[in-house]
């Protein structure tokens, strides 16, 4: 098949899916309409009781409705006909509301799914049958005609678990897997939305590729870790699509409250005429069912799944994509953050911040020959080294004849060779001194404790030392200064930091550094704690700590050697950069691979159960007006004294329930944005924030259907014949 | 000025109360918490074969309750049916099978619904060695039930929940009994009669013949009220003078019934380790009651009967030696705390007085509820209430460092569910099935239209809370009120129970989930508010129409006219 999308086209897609969802919500309903009458199956209806129930009071009054145009005197029971059919209408559209608020919601995701769907078109594969890692690595050999390897290619679509194929440029990567020889620029704009390309190895962090996206330049040689049907981008498709949405564990204890609640209300509303017989009184089976409606949880039974799935989609919007909406909740409880330092808190690269003379050496001196050392240098650290020279005044050039001397791991120095025969050195302070005692230099305890001194005030300032040293061409070998490298802590980390810990979450900052350094970030940036020294293991073992104390904890990693840490963490966010066992042990992916989105994802998590709590509130609040409109409406006539209790003063006992079953319905579509957008949410300690939200949504809840009520009767009490 | 009194009689109760609080509640905390068995306790563990060290999972515990019962129904209807032979029998027969059934399930559930008439049944031996005994264990097995489902939040990752026999044995000995003992004294010090001696015929100066009955009623009298339980020595309960001879027994009588209720808020709080958990509880419970008592006093000193206004209020069914305010004291206690005994007659209070006693039982009597079973029962409204509005601080639902997950939930849910559809569905069979109605209409009701109705109301209200206090004026002892009021007595028992120790079974499972600022927090005037509002939403609205065919129908007529 080459119905295969380019780079553009796939862009044009994802710009059209966040286009379509800043569309009005007017626009976005009438377009979810379709699917809404869908939904009116019952065996779909089934799986939400709340509103089960009001499918069948509407159809059983449709019913009625039907009969009593056959025989009004007997089963109108004293109402015009015309009532009963009101309140069915009502009653449908009260169902339709319901069904599209979940299909506006699932309609946003399903946008997205189809343009994943266009990169997921069979593509040819190049397997390589024999694979030979031993003397082969790159498969060469059946280009070649080396070896005993051969290369086949078969439709994408027949790739299995452990297959071994060949990409090269301009190719799509038929499957999800570890790059197992070779280095590629890959394109994942299909699943990013990110046009820049990013590079993909073999054997280190980045080794993962997936498949749908295409290699620019270079040739790959990829192991498929995925089984058929069971792709990443399949995943996401389900996930996207809600296909196999399972209720979280929090949305079915919920279910089962409201479940109760209907129970109760179904229970009293049966009971109601027995009851009444006693005193000689009845109540007409229209006026029961708009009863019931109106007492059981219809709000929030109407909205939860779009809530649920609305949450889903905000966590998508910001590319990044949850296992299950588990996940998100448990994102929510999360009460320990582990962040890695270095991309998350501080910019990746440390900045020199001071030049330290030594006792004997001018100030000049050390700036000139760290900068000079430092020209040759092409990391950020040496670059920040010349820059910060320049501001000294040093505008250092580059010295004609001069070597480079780079950085190895058993020198542990770098430095610059100059042809007067002078070299300086700059490095780790112990091999700075092994150094110096190698090249015969003599250091004064005067000198030796200067430098210890200087270096242990650094280290505890979180900086890095970097000793600078020079041996003159009479071989006299010396120690000049220190360079301080410090940590550039990410602007607006340390207010962040501070709002989680109003949210009762502890930042754990985790670091390769010393622990006297790691200590002075931590403080810098504010974070609770801090893991120094940091192995894959300590993250482990801190985070069964903190689970063993109850805590929850969240972490983003992407590493093979994460993956532990990633599977134990409740939850683990991996980057899409990462391994593919790291995307495996993790429960979300960050498509940006940007770990300070561990943040955003937790808000995502608390804002979708606020949003929860906010509507089941708010419609059970609704009970009282509703109780106060229909009570005295079903027995005012018989006993006056109840009319005290019809508070808001409604016209009369029909427009009363006419009015109170159309706020019902009414309000389902008014909450719908909410329940989409959901409720707003700011970093704050838990009371104030449910302080807010119940004075919103639970006194909210009380006096709006009062209000609302009494407005519509207004309108109602036109209506010939109420 | 019936306000200030009523306040200040408030004011009294909750001034002695809250001396006793604090030493009553670590007492309890102590007694369920320590390890040691004291030396009679070894010796009843030895003759019942338990291990005392040894902790229960939730089941073995239902197991333990459930049998105990059980064992409770049988011995004491076998009292009853061998009472000819019993010493002190004063000279009555065996009592009938269904009625000592029914006396023998409503007095183990901790009801004391009386079908029997006291002063024409039962001698001294059944009163004191049948009656009384289940006064106690049956008060024991409530406050069991309530510290297995604390132990459930204090508790972490346990299997088990406490030891019934345990918790039964101490619960009975070391807190029941010393009580009981050293007020029954106290309350015969102030003249409630205390004796085994024969009855005394006398003439009354209008020349009729009257007998007046004796017996052992102090100590009987101390642990009705102490264990919430509320069955009278005699018919006319603790308005007979032998019972409730002045203020001061009324008062001490009051304060019995609310002392172990109230003060297990202490020792909940102790047990999970913040006090102020307790204070949340209690503050719910007050203001509950507070409310309520209110209502009471005004609903029965301004009648819409101006007449009634001019002889200071209604005082009908009333004692005059306690009037409307230590009568709306009682009665405001009684039904808020599952005793069910009764110094005024509740049937004749005005309708909406009387609505204010039946509320007290329908929001599940949490304010502060039987002995233990307010307890849970208020417990369970919390977690309710944490549910609801705890996911507004963007959190899963947790309560006192546990998580309400799916299995809690259900739990929860279902305890709630279980006293609404009794009685609503009690009520609602009463009339709607044919040879009921006809039992109803013919034999049962004295008064018809909207009170009738308001009777029969209470009496499933009263039955499915093991209340056991009477609107009287209906006559109960039919066979359709019998089997569904004895139905809704066990239902409205033993369910629950089950639920709430299969809850503190799960609970006690999970890990505590420590506190920190993003919890929300439970022990804070904002949730007293929720709590309230939600068992009020969660409960009393669930009666909102019965309430309206009743004496809401009832008592708001006189204000329209």
């Amino acid at each position: 098949m080459s119905a295969v999308m380019s780079n553009a086209e796939t862009n044009d897609v994802i710009k059209d899916v966040k286009k379509s969802n800043n569309k009005s919500l007017g626009e976005m309903l009438i377009k979810s309409l379709p699917d809404a009458f869908r939904k009116f199956d019952p065996r779909n209806m089934w799986h939400n009781p709340v509103m089960f129930i009001v499918w069948v009071g509407a159809a059983f009054l449709t019913l009625l409705g039907i009969a009593q145009l056959f025989d009004p005197a007997e089963l109108s029971q004293g109402e015009p006909v015309f009532f009963t059919w009101i309140v069915a209408v009502v009653l449908w559209l009260t169902v339709l509301f319901a069904n599209l608020a979940e299909a506006v919601a699932e309609g946003r995701g399903k946008a997205q799914a189809d343009a994943l769907r266009k990169t997921r078109t069979t593509t040819p594969a190049r397997v390589v049958v024999g694979y030979d890692e031993q003397n082969d690595p790159d498969a060469r050999g059946p280009e070649k005609g080396i070896g005993s390897a051969t290369i086949q290619e078969i439709p994408s679509s027949d790739l299995k678990q452990g297959d071994v194929v060949v990409v090269s440029e301009g190719e799509l990567i038929p499957g999800d897997g570890d790059i197992i020889s070779g280095i590629a620029s890959v394109d994942e704009s299909a699943i990013t939305g990110e046009s820049a390309p990013v590079i993909r190895e073999s054997g280190g962090d980045r080794s993962a590729v997936t498949g749908g996206t295409r290699v620019l330049s270079d040739r790959i040689v990829v192991r498929i870790t995925q089984k058929p049907g069971e792709s990443f981008v399949d995943k996401m498709i389900a996930l996207v699509e809600g296909a196999n949405r399972q209720k979280t564990p929090n949305e079915i204890a919920l279910d089962v409250l409201l479940s109760s609640l209907t129970i109760i209300f179904l229970v009293v509303v049966l009971c109601i005429n027995p009851q009444a017989s006693s005193v000689d009184s009845s109540v007409s089976l229209t006026v029961l069912i708009a009863l019931l409606v109106c007492l059981i949880p219809t709000t929030i039974g109407a909205l939860l799944s779009a809530i649920g799935i609305a949450g889903m989609d905000r966590l998508v919007q910001r590319n990044v994509l949850a296992t299950s909406g588990r996940a998100i909740e448990a994102a929510g409880d999360v009460t320990t953050l582990l962040l890695d330092k270095t991309g998350t808190i501080t910019y990746g690269n440390r900045q020199a911040s001071e030049f330290h003379a030594l006792p004997g050496v001018s100030h000049d001196e050390i700036v000139k020959a760290a900068a000079l050392s430092s020209l040759a240098d092409s990391t950020p650290e040496g670059q920040s080294i010349v820059a910060l020279a320049k501001e000294d005044g040093f505008n250092v050039q580059d010295v004609p004849g001069s070597t480079a001397v780079a950085f190895t791991a058993e020198t542990r120095m770098s430095g610059l060779d100059l042809p007067n025969g002078d070299r300086i050195r700059k490095g780790a302070t112990s091999a700075v001194e092994a150094w110096i005692e190698k090249e015969g230099g003599v250091m004064s305890t005067e000198v030796r404790d200067a430098l210890h001194d200087r270096v242990a005030s650094i280290s505890g300032q979180g900086g890095t030392p970097l000793v600078v040293a020079e041996q003159y061409a009479n071989g006299e070998a010396k120690v000049l200064g220190v360079v301080q490298l410090k940590d550039v802590v990410k602007k607006g980390l340390r207010e962040r930091f501070e709002d989680m810990r109003k949210m009762g979450i502890r930042t754990v900052m985790v670091t390769g550094d010393n622990p006297l350094t790691a200590a002075a970030i931590a403080k810098e940036a504010g974070v609770d704690d801090f893991i120094a020294e940091a192995k894959p293991e300590d993250k482990l073992a801190y985070i069964k700590k903190e689970q063993a104390k109850g805590q929850l904890v969240a972490m983003t990693g992407d590493g093979t050697n994460d993956a532990p840490a990633l599977a134990q963490s409740d939850v683990g966010v991996a980057m899409n950069s990462g391994t593919s066992a790291a995307k495996e042990a993790g429960n979300m992916v960050d498509l940006d691979s940007d770990p300070t989105k561990l943040i955003d994802i937790v808000e995502i998590g608390k804002q979708l159960l606020i949003t929860r709590g906010a509507l089941t509130t708010f419609s059970i609040a609704n009970d009282i007006a509703k109780y106060f409109a229909i009570i005295p409406a079903m027995f005012m006539m018989q006993f006056p004294g109840l009319g005290v209790l019809n508070i808001m003063g409604l016209h009369s006992p029909l427009s009363a329930v006419l009015s109170a079953i159309i706020f019902n319905a009414i309000i389902i579509v008014m909450l719908i944005p909410l329940a989409l957008k959901g409720v707003k949410y700011r970093a704050e300690a838990s009371e104030k924030i449910l302080g807010r939200n119940l004075s919103i949504y639970g006194l909210g809840g009380i006096i709006a259907p009062f209000i609302g009520i009494w407005i519509i009767d207004l309108f109602v009490r036109l209506i010939p014949g109420f | 000025m019936v306000y200030i009194y009523a306040f200040l009689a408030f004011a009294l109760i909750a001034l002695i109360l809250a001396a006793i609080y604090k030493p009553l509640g670590d007492y309890m905390y102590n007694v369920f918490t320590s390890d040691k068995d004291l030396f009679f306790e070894k010796w009843i563990y030895k003759i019942i074969g338990v291990d005392s060290k040894k902790g229960q999972t939730w089941k073995a515990y239902l197991r333990g309750v459930l049998g105990f019962s059980l064992m409770s129904v049988l011995f004491l209807y076998l009292l009853q049916r061998i009472q000819h032979w019993l010493p002190f029998n004063m000279g009555f027969d065996n009592v009938p099978g269904p009625l000592a059934f029914n006396t023998a399930a409503s007095f183990v559930t901790n009801t004391n619904w009386q079908s029997y008439s006291p002063d024409v049944t039962l001698g001294y031996t059944v009163q004191f060695a049948g009656l009384a005994v289940q006064n106690f264990v049956s008060a024991a097995v409530g406050i069991a039930v309530a510290i297995a489902l604390v132990r459930g939040f204090a508790w972490r990752k346990s299997e088990t929940i406490g030891n019934f026999w345990v918790d039964l044995t101490r619960a009975t000995m070391r807190l029941l009994m010393p009580i009981a003992i050293v007020m029954g004294i106290i309350l015969i010090a102030l003249g409630v009669t205390q004796n085994f001696a024969d009855w005394i015929h006398v003439t009354t100066i209008a020349g009729n013949e009257q007998t007046i009955m004796q017996g052992p009623v102090a100590s009987q009298e101390v642990i009705k009220e102490l264990g919430t339980n509320g069955g009278g020595f005699f018919n006319a309960n603790s308005s007979h003078p032998y019972e409730n001879p002045n203020m001061w027994t009324n008062l001490i009588e009051i304060l019995l019934m609310l002392c172990i209720p109230v003060a297990l808020t202490r020792t909940t709080g102790r047990m999970v380790g913040n006090i102020k958990q307790g204070y949340a509880l209690l503050g719910a419970m007050v203001v509950l009651f507070g409310i309520s008592f209110l209502c009471v006093v005004t609903a029965e000193s301004f009648s819409s009967d101006p007449i009634t206004n001019l002889t200071g209020g209604s005082m009908e069914g009333k004692e005059n030696r306690f009037g409307i305010v230590w009568s709306g004291l009682f009665g405001t206690t009684s039904t808020s705390t599952s005793t069910g005994a009764v110094n005024s007659m509740h049937d004749s209070y005005t309708a909406l007085g009387g609505m204010m006693y039946m509320l007290n039982m329908m929001l599940g009597e949490v304010s502060p509820g039987g002995v233990g079973a307010g307890l849970y029962g208020i417990l369970v409204m919390a977690i309710v209430t944490v549910f609801i509005a705890g996911l507004m601080v963007g959190r899963t639902p947790e309560y006192l460092g546990k998580k309400i997950g799916p299995r809690e939930m259900k739990m929860a849910s279902l305890y709630f569910l279980v006293m609404p559809i009794t009685v609503v569905a009690g009520v609602a069979l009463s009339f709607a099935v044919p040879f009921a109605r006809q039992s109803i209409f013919d034999t049962s009701l004295n008064n018809s239209g909207n009170h009738g109705f308001s009777e029969v109301v209470y009496a499933f209200t009263s039955a499915a809370n093991n209340n056991g206090s009477a609107f009287a004026g209906i006559t109960a002892d039919t066979p359709w009120l019998d089997t569904m009021l004895g139905l809704a007595v066990l239902l409205g028992r033993f369910l629950p129970i089950a639920l709430v120790i299969a809850l503190a079974g799960s609970l006690a499972k999970q890990d505590i989930v420590p506190e920190t600022s993003g919890t929300m927090k439970t022990d804070n005037r904002l949730f007293v508010f929720l709590l309230v509002f939600v068992i009020f939403i969660i409960s009393a609205l669930t009666f909102f129409p019965t309430l309206a065919l009743g004496p809401l129908a009832e008592g708001l007529e006189g204000l329209v006219a």
